[in-house]
């Protein structure tokens, strides 16, 4: 589609949530935007109402960003009850004022989650996903151990693969569209690119076990395959990455009941 | 004055690295846990040295201003990353790796740092891949490569358009593997506002918690900065709106040099500016450049018809034209200069005039839209979201922005600045792009930074420090600090003037672009010397920061790194009036050839520039580090 080159101008009522801490009461206050032109995004639409706030003497409205390019994962705003907004593998920042209409109301909101707790207005804090990440979420390669990155073919359809799972921004936006608030497509993105290539494997099962347990104990729901998860995903990641992670647990659970372990396996050679 | 020292081993330029490894100091092994480093940031740089430093044993604090180290700017990189592996069997060899980035940059940067970094390059590669880092892979499972600019051999190495986000996360990952061992206290939300200095060495930060407003002191027996580049200073630029000079800006008011400041690079391949609310530019990758024809129209009165009914006989696709050699793929300077000048010419295409083609016809024709999608897919989907306009059917429309700051902190081979103790890593230095950076090296010096020289340089420090000498928190130093820390934040909260911190971003933003952008001239400079002070005191008079220094203030912390900016951009501007040349990223009208390209002064000006701090309302002091070039020959770049 060849787009006309549009410079018009909307004007919309803005509903947003304001939340001054954790623990203080929050509620929705709406607030005039108008005279915007349809190139402008989302973000820069608030930047110029904050802007205005600040001249009025008002607190203006705290909200995650910093790339601007849909890249870093920091924004995080529920805009009309869709993490990141009305558009299709976008993040909030990556979400133009020629998605609405004007006259719309636009509602503003925070990922909502036990897991993610309010900070203030539109920021939550999401550092339960760093967490689940310390717990295993890596391939121990301590520098300077590593052979030559050729000497390990990779057929190109699993690193393909691994690729489309590793895209995950970790923004939470599948934890924010669950009505049970799991993380098990970010959880699965990682586990399935690991799990994937073959520098992976000596880590396999420890890995599922280890993330899967923190996430657990982090407040996350359980899945129940409604896959709005990956619906709200700004990097459309697969919900088949969920089946894969699971079949993964499933064997490192049998394997973990059932395998002989080293009785020696944690001393070292004196 | 400081003692610049760059502390180059001597020797055959191929054997620096290996015979210095083997004659610096090491800390044992049982007495690496009793030294405590801190390292600010976590982009590449940052990342890759503190996982590294605490698999080392020592102990590590890591600060970031994000909510999490992941989100480190290096995340939006789109392009790739270099190494001299030769795996496409093109003639390529750690030499010409460290013979192109050389010429790359201009000849501004040193010898022994570049060769060493091309010698790093391929252990960087071997490190991600057994990290998991899923790179691009041919269809037998080995590696795929592709070609940058100012090269002529492939030797980037890829992952879709995401490279920056997957290296990231390989180290991310590696940082969090130690974090979840005990080996790192990261400390999220957490901007370093001061650097302390006990008996002149670098011993500590003052830090701010965004979140509760709280201010701490932390004590090392180094500090290592890896705090990213300066380009917002433009306010328009491809960075992401956090990105800031504040942490090493502060370093070089306790001392620190600043080297070589005018040495930015403007990328040629960004989306054309189209508001004045606009928050930042996208880029379109370099590797675009392997594929795309780049053109405007032969005449001014074709700039505004359709593109497609622009014959290919007024056509003037002007790179392939100037520099048959190189073409479409010549450096990221010369590219961007080659287009200010036809939109100068009145040849610029789109509403504003300011906008040049990037063509993908010839190679939709060659490849088919399904070849073009698997290559560029991402980047064809982000530039559809900005402009609503699909690349598949029409040229895109592209225009150079501000992109990466070559200039840094001064550090020595080691990476040290000139203040002990205080080591820089990665963007926030100098040291190894000259006056103008190479496609894909960004990614490259971040990691060699971190992954392979930081492990051994700061054990040559650390083993003159005796164990567990660290000053206290409570020494005056740090209370003084601290002090300085709460009086600016209660300044900046104080003044409740008319204009939002925005205001002064975007004015000071519109000079630096104006006067020290492209193309700069001793008139325009001196005019922006005169503006930016004037506009600082309108700052601090005027600006409206709104709420308490006790919560998360996202206004509080924009006028804090504006308020530096404020401060830099005046010195930026004064060490581009100071080099009275042209070379690389630094383009002074004055001197050019015929032509239009740069006219170095390797006489006068084949040197460092480092910044010495007098003093506020003080002239700072411009001290020189010579650059010897003894195994290259300067010369005049040809990229035709």
């Amino acid at each position: 589609m060849v787009a006309e080159k549009s410079s018009k101008t909307l004007s919309v009522t803005l509903r947003v949530w304001r939340q001054a801490g954790p623990d203080a009461p929050g509620k929705f206050v709406d607030y005039a935007a108008a005279n915007l032109s349809t190139d402008m995004s989302f973000l820069e639409m608030l930047d110029v109402v904050n802007d205005e706030l600040t001249v009025k003497g008002e607190e203006p409205i705290a909200f995650a960003h910093d790339c601007r390019e849909g890249i870093c994962g920091t924004c995080s705003c529920t805009i009309n009850g869709k993490p990141h907004g009305p558009g299709h593998g976008i993040a909030t920042c990556q979400t133009y004022m020629r998605s609405f209409r004007d006259g719309d109301t636009i509602v503003v909101e925070p990922f909502r989650a036990r897991a993610f707790p309010l900070v203030k207005d539109l920021v939550v804090d999401r550092s339960a996903f760093d967490r689940i990440i310390q717990a295993g979420g890596f391939i121990t390669a301590r520098t300077g151990s590593a052979p030559d990155a050729n000497s390990t073919p990779v057929p190109k359809t699993d690193a393909d693969l691994a690729m489309d799972a590793a895209a995950c921004i970790g923004c939470g936006a599948c934890v924010a569209a669950c009505k049970n608030a799991s993380a098990m497509l970010f959880v699965s993105a990682k586990v399935s690119q690991l799990g994937l290539l073959p520098q992976g494997q000596p880590e396999r099962d420890q890995r599922v076990l280890a993330m899967v347990g923190t996430m657990d104990t982090l407040g996350f729901g359980n899945c129940t395959n409604q896959y709005e998860c990956s619906a709200a995903c700004p990097k459309t990641i697969s919900h088949d990455f969920i089946a894969r992670m699971n079949r993964d647990y499933l064997k490192a659970s049998v394997r973990a009941a059932f395998k002989p372990v080293s009785a020696s396996a944690s001393g070292g050679a004196g | 004055m400081a003692k610049l020292d760059s502390k180059v081993p001597s020797g055959p330029l191929a054997d620096k690295w290996r015979k210095h490894k083997t004659e610096i100091k090491l800390v044992n092994p049982a007495n690496k846990r009793k030294y405590e480093v801190i390292v600010v940031g976590a982009g590449l740089a940052g990342s890759s040295a503190a996982a590294t430093l605490a698999e080392l044993g020592y102990k590590v604090k890591n600060f970031v201003f994000h909510d999490s180290p992941r989100r480190a700017h290096s995340i939006a990189a789109q392009g790739g990353i270099n190494a001299a592996k030769n795996y496409q069997n093109d003639g390529d060899s750690v030499y010409r790796l460290f013979y192109d980035t050389i010429k790359g940059g201009d000849y501004r940067s040193r010898e022994a740092n570049v060769h060493r970094l091309a010698e790093v390059s391929v252990n960087i590669i071997d490190q991600c891949v057994a990290q998991g880092v899923p790179f691009a892979r041919e269809y037998g499972g080995l590696l795929a490569n592709r070609s940058f600019g100012g090269a002529q051999v492939s030797r980037t190495f890829y992952a879709r358009g995401q490279t920056g986000q997957q290296l990231l996360l390989g180290a991310y990952s590696a940082l969090s593997r130690m974090i979840g061992a005990g080996a790192i206290e990261l400390h999220t939300h957490s901007e370093m506002l001061d650097l302390v200095i006990v008996d002149g060495q670098a011993k500590g930060i003052i830090v701010r918690d965004l979140i509760t407003g709280e201010i701490t002191r932390h004590a090392a027996d180094a500090v290592v900065l890896a705090t990213g580049g300066y380009g917002n200073v433009f306010n328009l630029s491809t960075y992401a709106r956090g990105s800031n000079v504040t942490a090493i800006w502060r370093a070089y008011k306790r001392g620190a040099c600043m080297a070589n400041p005018c040495y930015t690079q403007i990328h040629p391949t960004c989306i054309p500016v189209t508001g004045d609310y606009q928050s930042k530019l996208t880029l379109m990758s370099e590797s675009l450049r392997n594929d795309g024809r780049i053109w405007v129209p032969k005449r001014k009165e074709d700039r505004l018809k359709p593109p497609a009914s622009i014959p290919e006989a007024d056509r003037d696709y002007y790179l392939e034209r100037i520099y048959p050699s190189f073409g479409n793929l010549c450096p990221r300077d010369v590219a961007s200069r080659a287009a200010k000048r036809v939109c100068d010419e009145g040849r610029g295409v789109g509403e504003t005039g300011l906008g040049v083609y990037l063509d993908f016809a010839e190679a939709i024709g060659r490849l088919g839209e399904a070849g073009v999608r698997e290559r560029y897919g991402n980047l064809f989907d982000i530039y559809h979201e900005i402009t609503a306009e699909s690349a598949y059917q029409q040229p895109m429309r592209i225009y150079p922005a501000v992109h990466y700051t070559m200039g840094g902190l001064w550090v020595d081979y080691n990476l040290m600045s000139n203040v002990p103790g205080l080591f820089v890593l990665g963007e926030a230095n100098f040291s190894d792009h000259g006056a103008n950076r190479l496609g894909a090296s960004a990614l490259m010096q971040g990691l060699a930074d971190g992954y392979f020289v930081i492990p051994y340089t700061i054990g040559d420090y650390l083993a003159g420090q005796k164990p567990g000498s660290r000053p206290s928190i409570d020494a005056p130093e740090f209370k003084a600090a601290e002090e300085n820390i709460r009086a600016a934040t209660s300044r900046l909260l104080g003044i409740k003037g008319k204009e939002p911190v925005s205001h002064f971003h975007k004015r000071l933003g519109k000079i630096m672009w104006e006067h020290c952008g492209m193309a700069r001239t001793r008139a325009g400079l001196e005019e922006a010397l005169k503006m930016i002070p004037a506009l600082r005191e309108e700052f601090w008079a005027n600006v409206n920061v709104p709420g308490s220094a006790a919560t998360l203030n996202q206004a509080l912390e924009q006028a804090g790194r504006v308020g530096d900016f404020l401060e830099f951009g005046e010195l930026l501007c004064l060490d581009a009036l100071k080099r009275e040349e042209s070379c690389g990223g630094h383009f002074r009208e004055e001197y050019q050839f015929a032509d239009g390209e740069c006219k170095r002064d390797d006489a006068n000006f084949g040197h460092v520039a480092a910044w010495e701090y007098q003093g506020a309302g003080q002239a700072p002091l411009r001290n020189v580090e010579p650059l010897n070039y003894e195994f290259v020959k300067m010369s005049v770049r040809n990229y035709k």
